[in-house]
């Protein structure tokens, strides 16, 4: 017996070990005689041999895709980029910015976490550190609006997520002859018309664990953009405009008209509730489909059972229609924010490919990936979906972001999803109470 | 007392001496490898192996040097001065991972702190204000109770139950063996697994095992995590299911302890076996009940991962921990959360020290 407690015993000790040296091995076997002077990154030094890390929130084929897209970098300047992803993300930034040990670059995938953070002191401006001018040939003004955070340029914007789209099955909509609707009153007809014909058209979830309400924030952001001018949703962006305001309840009577319509939802407010975010595309792949129509941001392909291979051959998507079509075609947005949290020679190096076009290109070629850089070229995109939804970007007449990433976290991150989510849930809910809930909740 | 001194004084300063010198080297060799551990460039092989030596060797050197520091001392000061210096260490680590920290947050809580604010500021009582009002918070003191009152109510007296009867049969092991083995389950694991028993599926086939028992005897699909105010219960059960074999096993050891003389004799004097196990089983065991008690319900008061898992707190579930996260790491309202935090220590505290108190009875 005690054989075996002491072999057990050293076992586990010896164990860290096996998984310790995996993470050991980092640096390449570099060539002696590569010339590291010559690259538009490091303002002609040799910096070969430095390490860059960055934490971020990409993990899995993301983190992959995004380290290949390093590569470019690492050829050119001999800097080694470690990459470490985490679906921790928001927690495990603020603990080490707080206690001192902030990566060497951030992957926000909000920009109100980067804008704490901001406050805090802990991040860099890159308008000091690549000049405005240098930026405005990168991005379009837009873009560098939403990175000032606390008067500096808080980082720079890495990936581009467009969030009003509608994903719908393609065997269905040729069979029964239906037509991609151009207005909202176009798209209820169209549910109707599918109710009619035997169908459910809609299928939504908003389950996401500790997150669980952001897709109906994003629903009642898109909703907000299409009956108001942009003006009304910047004021309600910084609760100038009361979440318990006519505004924003006619825009949650337009989003009930889908949501609360039992024959169009799938599962009804149950199925809304009870269904993982990244499950409510799979109705429309499988085959007979359960649902036609699902609304959600460019990066659900990756959550589709074959990657994102079925676009084009099973599912296919367009854009969100208008509600008042005085409005023009606006387009809710979010984005990663990639910023700066210690300064080294190395890190401006990085941060000044980060901001390139270039940075992105292998992602972008693997697919579901939209480059906000102004110097991407179109043809880069592999696939048409992927340059439709990049036209999609361009072609917006308003770009907003996410509100509820850009309200403080309190409400962004806390009760705009569970006030949501309460509302969805619960047919009784007082309505005046969950929005008094929400602007009670504004720190 | 003076012989064994005078005798030894000859070599004392040299030995005083090296005490002195392999305290000073021990120092040393803290303050480098520490240094070296914080050093990134090192690969984490041999950064693992230096925390390994350092870590486990460096406390016995730490004992053993300052032991030896005592032993130069005289007679009386060194017998006075030997279990400090054994505690001292221990009480360090404490003072630095439990009671700092404790009072840190409880300092907190009277602040405006959020993330990104800097220092916190003005003083006062509005965290306590804000949570209180929070119509939340009183659903998760209900919930919290309904904890507190249905685990250890159920998982103690099945436990008991199971521990009384099994000692019976002859496949007491395995019984004991099976009943126990959830409690190998991290909480994670075992929402995870129930997740898959309470799931619905909104198309095709319920493959969750629930549903698919319900439909399979002509019922509709159920979504059980939604089913207000069952749900508490279904979330309930899971902790139930691993923390039963805890109380079985060191229940059923109180049980064989119980004198077989005194069974036969409550027998021979015509006592049924209702009368045995209230009367004879139960008040023998008492004190380990009430022990295995007490300790399952710290552990449900500090209730965390299983909401977390099945509903983040959703449809009316939530627990004091599972809002204090949520304040804490999604909202990143520091002095909420740690407001919070001391709620849930105040709760905590009567019933800590009961389990204390009852164990220096034992």
């Amino acid at each position: 017996m005690r054989k075996v407690i002491l072999v057990f015993v050293s076992l586990l000790m010896v164990l860290p070990f096996a998984f310790a040296g995996g993470q050991g091995e980092t640096g390449d076997g570099q060539m002696a005689d590569v010339d590291y002077t010559d690259n538009p990154y490091t303002d002609g030094a040799d910096l070969s041999g430095m390490t860059v890390n960055i934490l971020g929130a990409f993990v899995d084929e993301d983190a992959n895709r995004f380290n290949a897209s390093m590569v470019p970098f690492e050829q050119a300047t001999g800097i080694d980029v470690v990459y470490e992803g985490s679906g921790d993300f928001e927690t495990l930034i603020t603990v080490r910015a707080e206690g001192g040990s902030p990566p060497d670059v951030a992957a926000f995938p909000q920009p109100g976490l980067a804008a704490d953070l901001v406050q805090g002191g802990y991040v860099y401006d890159m308008g000091e550190w690549l000049g405005m001018d240098y930026l405005g040939e990168k991005y379009n003004q837009t873009w560098l609006d939403l990175a000032d955070l606390g008067g500096i340029q808080a980082g720079v914007w890495y990936r581009a997520s467009v969030k009003s789209l509608v994903w719908y099955n393609m065997g269905v909509f040729q069979d029964e002859g239906y037509e991609i609707p151009e207005t909202w009153a176009e798209m209820l007809a169209l549910s109707d018309q599918m109710v009619a014909d035997g169908y459910t058209p809609w299928s939504i979830g908003i389950e996401s664990s500790g997150a669980t309400g952001w897709v109906a924030t994003d629903w009642i952001e898109d909703v907000m953009l299409r009956i108001h001018p942009p003006e009304v949703y910047d004021r309600w962006v910084t609760n100038d405009l009361k979440f318990n305001s006519p505004e924003f309840k006619e825009a949650l009577a337009y989003m009930a008209q889908i949501w609360f319509n039992e024959d169009y939802v799938l599962g009804g407010r149950e199925g809304i509730v009870l269904t993982p975010f990244g499950d409510a595309i799979t109705p429309l792949i499988i085959d007979p489909p359960a649902a036609i129509l699902h609304r959600q941001a460019s990066f659900i392909p990756s959550f589709m059972p074959d990657g994102g291979d079925e676009i084009g051959e099973v599912v296919d998507f367009f854009y969100l229609p208008p509600i008042d079509e005085s409005l023009g075609r606006p387009v809710l947005g979010a984005g990663d924010l990639l910023g700066a949290m210690q300064d080294r020679p190395e890190v401006r190096a990085m941060m000044r490919y980060l901001s390139s076009g270039l940075s992105t290109k292998a992602w972008l070629e693997a697919g579901g990936f939209v480059s906000p850089h102004a110097d991407t070229p179109l043809d880069w995109y592999p696939t048409e979906t992927d340059r439709k939804i990049a036209e999609i970007l361009q072609d917006a007449t308003t770009f907003r972001f996410d509100a509820s990433d850009l309200m403080p976290g309190a409400v962004g991150a806390g009760s705009f999803w569970t006030g949501m989510t309460d509302l969805v849930n619960d047919p009784d809910a007082d309505l005046n109470d969950v929005l008094d809930g929400i602007d009670n909740s504004w720190p | 007392m003076s012989d064994t001194e005078e005798g030894a004084l000859g070599k004392r300063p040299v030995q005083i001496g090296l005490s002195l010198l392999a305290a000073f080297a021990l120092i040393v060799i803290f303050a480098v490898s520490f240094n070296f551990m914080r050093n990134d460039e090192a690969p984490k092989f041999v950064i693992a192996v230096v925390a390994l030596v350092v870590g486990v060797g460096g406390i016995w050197a730490l004992f053993l040097t300052l032991d030896n520091l005592v032993s130069q001392l005289p007679t009386r000061a060194r017998d006075r001065l030997r279990p400090y210096i054994f505690v001292t260490p221990a009480f360090l680590i404490l003072l630095i991972y439990i009671i700092y920290p404790t009072v840190r947050t409880t300092w907190v809580s009277f602040f405006d702190y959020s993330r990104g604010s800097g220092d916190p500021t003005n003083f006062g009582l509005q965290n306590y204000i804000a949570i209180f009002r929070d119509p939340r918070l009183l659903i998760a003191i209900r919930n919290n109770i309904m904890w507190i009152v249905f685990v250890p109510l159920v998982s103690v007296s099945v436990g008991l139950v199971i521990a009384v009867l099994v000692d019976r049969v002859k496949w007491e092991k395995f019984a004991k063996s099976l009943i126990f083995l959830p409690m190998a389950i991290s909480f994670v694991g075992a929402a995870v697994i129930w997740r898959f028993i309470y799931y619905r599926a909104l198309y095709g086939q319920q493959i969750g095992l629930l549903n698919a028992i319900v439909v399979g005897l002509g019922g509709d699909a159920v979504g059980w995590l939604r089913l207000e105010p069952w749900n508490n219960f279904f979330l309930i059960i899971i902790m139930i299911w691993l923390q039963t074999g805890f109380a079985m096993v060191i229940l059923s050891s109180a049980v064989k302890g119980v004198p077989s003389s005194l069974l036969e004799a409550a027998r021979i004097d015509g006592a049924g076996e209702f009368r045995v196990f209230f009367q004879i089983i139960i008040p023998f065991v008492s004190s380990t009940i009430l022990t295995v008690t007490t300790t399952i319900v710290i552990l449900v008061l500090k209730i965390f991962d299983i909401v977390f898992v099945m509903t983040s707190g959703q449809f009316n579930t939530d627990v004091i921990a599972n809002m204090m996260y949520n304040q804490m790491f999604r909202a990143g309202q520091y002095g909420r959360g740690a407001a919070l935090a001391v709620v849930l220590f105040i709760a905590v505290i009567p019933v800590m020290i009961r389990n204390i108190r009852n164990m220096n009875e034992a």
